[in-house]
């Protein structure tokens, strides 16, 4: 018998494997919801899987009667709408501010202290603030996604930045460029599939801040429906719209890092991974 | 044709003495290499030549005029490693330096101006044997054609004085050869003078026309961050620069 360390799973086996934990998952939700719905056929706590079915039907297929919307589409845009603009608006100041600060010894010394000490703030606890100056507006929450992830995602350009050998930098002063064109031509390109991995990273904050910020005070969104229907009980809405949240976060994760290997061939060749 | 005068040059960093009493004058056309110890401040010397650092004392001219206190397109380099941009294929990283020049702004030129600045980089690229690899990244390349495009990067901007840190360090003994062969064709064609730092004596006195030694003249260990290397052995290798 080779050590446990030295046994590696071959493809199939992979996928099972990788299959295994949520097989036992959905089991046990299965096995517990029979048993509670055979001592209370009221419960609520744990639909049935018919249930389940039945009210997934309803949000994400039929209009709803009052606006003739279908819920769960007029919540995944809202919500994604958001977030991506949130995300989006992040990444470009941390993309600006990390270069700068990164590159320039000045901007450094001025600026780096500040950056890490906005990092600090507790985002939730900015929240009544932001709400107070903007209103219950989507400013407000696309505020909230920006506090939350842009200075840990600027602080994480920053350290990408001085990652960039110091040997590239004096090689490109040698060849006559210029500050401005050592950003533009050897910073810049070099840092672009980093931000790819800060995004992915920061996704997880912004989701957080996004529900956060629509639980409170929204009309619409995926994270306002859920805690509606929390006074309701209606878990056989919440669960479905749990597992949307997680697949949507999923693929957004799975597409950047695709984007990253096929728009910066170099870079995943370099790090050594697909 | 660039003559260097190196002025009773000190370095120290944090108190500890690393170069001291350096003075050398050195003939246009020299190729110098610069041997000694691990950590005897041959690379710190080629910062000082660079531009990188400033020294402590001393001055360092370059055809009677101070060295400025920042790299430029007058001194080439080329390093043991990280010489060539990752994100650029052997063709841009070599036009590059051109569009640097060209293009202020953008420092991307396009339409007939790129096809130019194309055309020029392609005879660099042949002259160091890469015109295969020119859509090539460099993790694409083998340790030996990255230095060679990393020579040819360096020479496009026609500089007076290359330095080179440890360059072929870490190749292969067969491809070392080929390289050598090509820096000594690459320089010989051109007026530059070149420094090369290398711990290998064989490669200094295969090479270059002059093989100066640094090391400490003291070297007990209560000693050592009180006295900084020098130049300890300086021989004239008699080859002549026109020679086959």
């Amino acid at each position: 018998m080779r050590r446990l360390i030295n046994l590696k799973p071959g493809h199939g086996a992979a996928i099972v494997l990788a299959a295994l934990p949520f097989i036992l998952v959905i089991i046990a939700y299965l096995a517990g919801s029979a048993e509670r719905l055979a001592a209370n056929p009221e419960d609520k706590l744990l639909p049935a899987p018919h249930s389940l079915g039945e009210a997934i039907d309803r949000v994400a297929f039929k209009p709803d009667k009052r606006t003739g919307d279908v819920v769960l589409w007029t919540d995944t845009a809202a919500s994604l709408g958001r977030l991506l603009a949130g995300v989006a608006i992040s990444a470009s100041l941390s993309l600006i501010i990390g270069i700068g600060v990164g590159l320039v010894p000045l901007l450094r010394a001025t600026f780096e202290t500040m950056i890490a000490a906005l990092a600090m703030i507790p985002p939730l606890a900015v929240l009544p603030i932001l709400f107070l100056v903007f209103g219950l507006t989507e400013v407000a929450k696309i505020a909230l996604i920006c506090i939350c992830i842009a200075p840990f995602m600027t602080r994480d350009l920053i350290l990408r930045v001085r990652e960039i050998p110091e040997e590239e930098i004096v090689k490109a002063q040698t060849l006559g460029g210029s500050t401005w064109q050592i950003a533009l031509r050897v910073v810049l390109p070099q840092i672009w599939p980093r931000l790819f991995d800060s995004i992915r990273l920061a996704l997880g904050s912004a989701w957080l801040s996004l529900i956060a910020a629509e639980a409170i005070a929204s009309e619409s969104g995926l994270g306002y429906r859920i805690f509606l229907l929390r006074r309701f009980f209606a878990m056989d809405v919440i669960l479905p719209y749990v597992a949307w949240i997680t697949l949507l976060a999923f693929a957004l994760d799975w597409s950047l890092r695709r984007m990253q290997h096929v728009l910066f061939p170099w870079f995943t060749a370099q790090r050594g991974a697909g | 044709m660039t003559a260097v005068s190196v002025r009773d040059v000190w370095m120290e960093y944090d108190g500890q003495i690393i170069l001291e009493r350096i003075s050398l004058e050195v003939k246009p056309h020299s190729f110098v290499a610069i041997v000694g110890p691990s950590g005897c401040g041959k690379s710190t010397f080629l910062r000082l030549v660079l531009g990188q650092e400033q020294a402590t004392k001393g001055q360092i001219l370059v055809d009677g005029k101070p060295v400025p206190k920042e790299p430029n397109v007058e001194r080439g380099i080329v390093f043991q490693r990280y010489s060539v941009f990752p994100h650029l294929t052997a063709l841009e990283n070599i036009l590059l330096g051109l569009e640097f020049a060209r293009a202020p702004v953008l420092a991307k030129l396009t339409g007939k101006a790129r096809a130019e600045a194309r055309a020029e980089a392609e005879t660099y690229l042949e002259g160091v044997g890469l015109k295969e690899a020119a859509d090539k990244y460099p993790h694409q390349l083998s340790g030996g054609m990255r230095q060679r495009l990393a020579l040819a990067q360096a020479l496009i901007k026609k500089p007076k004085i290359l330095l080179l840190d440890e360059p072929f360090g870490a190749l292969d003994p067969g491809i070392r050869s080929d390289v050598h062969a090509l820096t000594q064709k690459l320089w010989r064609e051109r007026a530059m003078t070149v420094f090369m730092v290398s711990h290998d004596l064989k490669e200094a006195f295969t090479l270059a026309t002059r093989v100066i030694a640094f090391d400490r003249r003291r070297n007990r260990p209560e000693e050592i961050g009180a006295y900084g290397a020098t130049v300890t052995f300086d021989i004239d290798v008699h080859r002549s620069a026109k020679a086959p």
